[in-house]
Parts: structure tokens; sequence; C-alpha cells
């Protein structure tokens, strides 16, 4: 049961930066339309560094922890460095081997807050 | 009636002899597709194997026995749902197509502004949007018949989701969600009795495979099912029509083999069905799907119901056995295919499936292909387990006991 290995599932049952900002400079939101799940970026921008982030939505294990990892790893970064995460880096922050009808989910939280960045930049 | 054996039957298909990471399959998801038995194999391979050729022109041999396995094919099929001949039984891809075919063969020319199309909330995608197309086009109005809070039709609604503006009421046999059986034969009454010109279309993708179906007892239109669902290979459907209705309507395509004569500036279309059949069509798959009419007819359509019946009947008392497992649709067995979807509190379907499969339990997870509905339900999608002849209940006690280590494993 690799795909929900402990991180994963302590990720999804306590979710990091999960909420709003009251303060938020931007935000997006993807939907999976086939799958009904949802996630919410919004970001807290000073200069062109990512000081506070949250995310909200519903959906799966997957969708939800690896949002919830994606805020970790980008908050206090620069949006440039943000610009260039790819797909790649995401599956990197998992570290578990996705089915190919898994990859949609674990992307969603990525699709958000790359929607949003590029609102920005 | 004869019951059979389930265990016995799975001899009969060899993807249970398939073993993934030392297990075997335990294959919950025939409302998505079949397994195939070994004969419609071997009837595919048959004709690959000795008798390949073209339908219809050749003189030789081997294309007259081609010709002949497909058009005994079509006589199989027109017994098997009981039309009147076999020159009612036009084959196509699958039931989306065969919908599609009457959408616009038959109700687009027509359909004019103001009429009315009904569907209903419990549809497959294929049996609402071909209708949403036809509708917008002609600007005719496109009304959805809802179910009660219970899942179910209250027929005395009828009257007032059905006038004489209705040009055409599409409805499914049974439920791929639900497992709502819903009386077709009575409902058609009720819209016949209401406006006798309005044609019905009767989506049976999910109740050819499972029960008896007798397209005159129902006095249907227009009956659509796919070959893949009921043991027949993908790629292969059937449009069951009225004769008069299809040798009234317009070819779907135009090509090859629909036609009796060509020239230069015209054509000349063959008699229904073969004017709806352009193109050299799927032949392995219709004899395949031949096939598979032979092999459920041997079963008996009644004791694959029975079947089913009692074995959907065991799942839902397990289901009801866990507090944190809501199982959708009806509970009275009469009206209940054997189609489980659910939702689990506090895990997501996807999860799931996923966590189902690391013990090879083959289920579907989504909103399986009935938006509308799982809108109206309220939520976003469900977990769906599905039944068929060679389920067993040692299957649904692997999938209770997943289902007790899902719980587990998300709280």
């Amino acid at each position: 049961m690799d795909l929900y290995r402990e991180e994963i599932l302590d990720h999804y049952k306590n979710p990091r930066n999960f909420g709003h900002l009251s303060n938020m400079t931007i935000g997006s939101t993807a939907d999976n339309i086939s799958c009904g799940d949802t996630i919410s970026i919004e970001l807290l921008l000073i200069g062109n560094v990512i000081e506070n982030i949250r995310f909200s939505g519903v959906g799966c294990a997957i969708s939800q922890a690896s949002a919830s990892l994606l805020t970790e790893h980008v908050k206090g970064k620069a949006l440039v460095a943000v610009k260039n995460l790819t797909p790649d880096d995401v599956f990197a922050l998992l570290a578990v081997t996705l089915t190919p009808s898994r990859v949609r989910c674990a992307l969603l939280g990525y699709e958000a807050l790359m929607k949003t960045i590029a609102k920005v930049i | 009636m004869s019951m059979f054996d389930a265990k016995k039957i799975r001899n009969d298909f060899p993807q249970f002899n398939r073993v993934i990471n030392g297990k075997p399959i335990v294959y919950l998801d025939s409302t998505a597709t079949s397994l195939k038995p070994q004969a419609v194999i071997d009837a595919i391979t048959g004709y690959y194997t000795s008798y390949t050729a073209n339908v219809f022109r050749g003189i030789y041999t081997t294309s007259e026995e081609a010709t002949a396995a497909y058009e005994k094919s079509r006589e199989l099929v027109a017994t098997f749902i009981n039309a009147s001949s076999a020159s009612e039984i036009v084959f196509t891809r699958n039931t989306s197509e065969s919908i599609n075919l009457v959408a616009s063969s038959f109700v687009h020319p027509r359909l004019t502004k103001g009429d009315e199309v009904v569907t209903t909330i419990i549809e497959h995608h294929s049996n609402i949007v071909p209708w949403q197309v036809v509708a917008k086009e002609k600007e005719a109005t496109l009304k959805i018949w809802d179910t009660t809070p219970d899942y179910v039709f209250d027929l005395s609604e009828l009257p007032k989701i059905v006038t004489k503006k209705t040009k055409v009421f599409a409805i499914s046999a049974a439920s791929n969600v639900l497992g709502y059986l819903p009386p077709i034969k009575k409902i058609i009454a009720i819209v016949k009795s209401i406006h006798p010109d309005c044609i019905v279309v009767v989506d049976a993708a999910q109740a050819v495979a499972h029960m008896k179906v007798d397209v005159q007892d129902w006095d249907a239109d227009f009956v659509a099912f796919s070959g893949h669902k009921m043991l027949g290979p993908t790629g292969i459907g059937v449009l069951w029509g009225k004769k008069n209705l299809l040798d009234s309507m317009e070819p779907y395509q135009y090509g090859g083999d629909m036609i009796s004569a060509v020239y230069r500036d015209h054509a000349e279309y063959k008699e229904a069905p073969h004017k709806f059949e352009a193109g050299t069509p799927h032949i392995a798959g219709v004899i395949g799907l031949g096939a598979a009419v032979l092999y459920l007819s041997s079963l008996g359509m009644d004791a694959v119901r029975a079947h089913e019946k009692a074995l959907i009947g065991y799942a839902l008392g397990q289901a009801a056995k866990l507090p944190y497992m809501h199982v959708v649709g009806p509970t009275d067995l009469n009206i209940r295919g054997g189609v489980l979807a659910f939702t689990m509190d506090g895990v997501h379907p996807h999860d799931i499936a996923q966590v189902l499969n690391e013990r090879n339990i083959c289920v579907r997870a989504g909103n399986h292909c009935a938006m509308p509905l799982h809108a109206h339900m309220g939520v976003p999608a469900t977990t769906r387990a599905s039944l068929y002849v060679y389920t067993t209940t040692e299957d649904i006690d692997a999938l209770i006991t997943a289902l007790i280590g899902v719980k587990k494993l998300f709280s």
C-alpha cells in the first residue's frame, strides 16, 4: 500500500496551510470535473515572494495531500522559482508511484497554484 | 426456472485464471464491461483463423460462411429480445451510436420548434447528450423527469411530464448507478396513452445483459444496447427499431454496403437494416455477439436475473452492517438490479477504488457517465461494485472485508 504511505495519510488527515487568508493577494481554483474534486489556492505576496499560502477544497487523499505538501514546499519562495516547478517536482514531493488514473488528482493543487501565479507573472 | 452455479460458470471465463501480484482478480465492474466467456473468444478467433472474408460480396466459400455467420447473429439477437424479425436489428458500434442514430435519422428531421423531448435524471450521458443537442438545434424543449427522494419514478407524475407536444420519450430500463429497474412496460403504456405518436427510446445497455427483455411486450419504438456489457466484444452494439419506423428513416451514414445502386449523380439505398450499416461492418464483433447471445440463452435470462437478485440482496445486507457505508438506489429487490454504488464517510471514492485495487478488487469510482444524476443525489462521485453471472458471495465478502480495511486506513 505504497500510495497511502504514512506521510501522505498524515497530510490528508491533517492538511497543512488549509483554509483561507484574510489578506490574500490573489487566488485561483482548479476543478477535476470528472471526479468532482476542487482545490483553491490563495497567496499573500510580498514583493515577488509567497509570504503566505492557503488551500481549500474537497477531494481524494492524493489530491489533498499533494496540495498540502505543495503549499509547504512553496511558502517563502520567490514567484519565479515556483513558476518553474514541474509536475515531476510534485511527484517527487509525493514520493509515491502514481497509476495513470491518479496523476490528475495529484496535480490538481499544482494546477490551481500555476493558474494563480500566471495572473501575476 | 433453473438456477445456475456461478462458481462453475467462472470456469468458462479465462480471465479468472489471471493472477496479479500472486492474487486472483475479484471482478466487480461488469456494469462498465463484462468479462468474456471462452465461447465468445473462440467465435471471434474462429472467424479470424478460418473464414476471414468480407460479407455480402464474395462468391467463394469463406465469404459465404462469413455472411451466413453475420446474418445468423442478427437472427440470434432478434430472437433474444423477441423482435418480430431480424430485419429490425441494426448493428452499430455501441449504445451511444444507436441512440445517436435515432436522434439523427429519426428525430432530427421530425422535430420542430416548440416540440418537447423528455429524458430522465437517471440516464447515462448516452441518453441525455444526443437529446440536448437535437433539442437545442431544433429549438425544442428538453425536459428531465426527476426521481422521488427514494430514487424511483412516481408514475403519477407522467401526465405533467408528457404532453401532446412530446415527440420523444427516452428512458433507461436499468440505471447504471442506482441499480433501479423502472417499470418500462407500464411507463410506455402511460406515455402512449397521453400521446400515441410520441416515440419511446429505451436505453437497455444495463438491461439486456441482465434480464429477459421483450421489445414487443414493452411496446417500445427503439431499443439500444451494447455487446460488450452482455459477454460480447467491444465495438459492437445494437439498435432495434420497429420495422415501419426504420423504413421511414433516412440512412445515418453513406457509403459502401448500404446502397443497392449508385449512379453518377445519385444512389439508391438498401432496405433496413442494411441501409444503416455503411461500410464493412465489425464482422468479428457481430459473430462474437451471436456467441454471447447463445451463451446467455443457455443460462436462461430468468435464471440470470434470479442469480443477480439474490446476490444484490446479499450485498445490500452485508453493506447495511457497515454504518459508514451508504448505498444509493432502491432497496426493494424487485426493482433492483446488480449494481451497488455507495459513498463512505470520510473516504473519497477514488481512494476506496485505489485501495481495493491493492487486493485486485475491480470497482469503478467517479460519476459513471451520469453527472446529472450525481448532482441530483448531491454527491460528486460514488464507488460502484457491480455483479454478473460469474459473481459469487465470496466476491461480495472480499469487497466488504476490504472496505472495512479502507475505513481503518483512513480513520
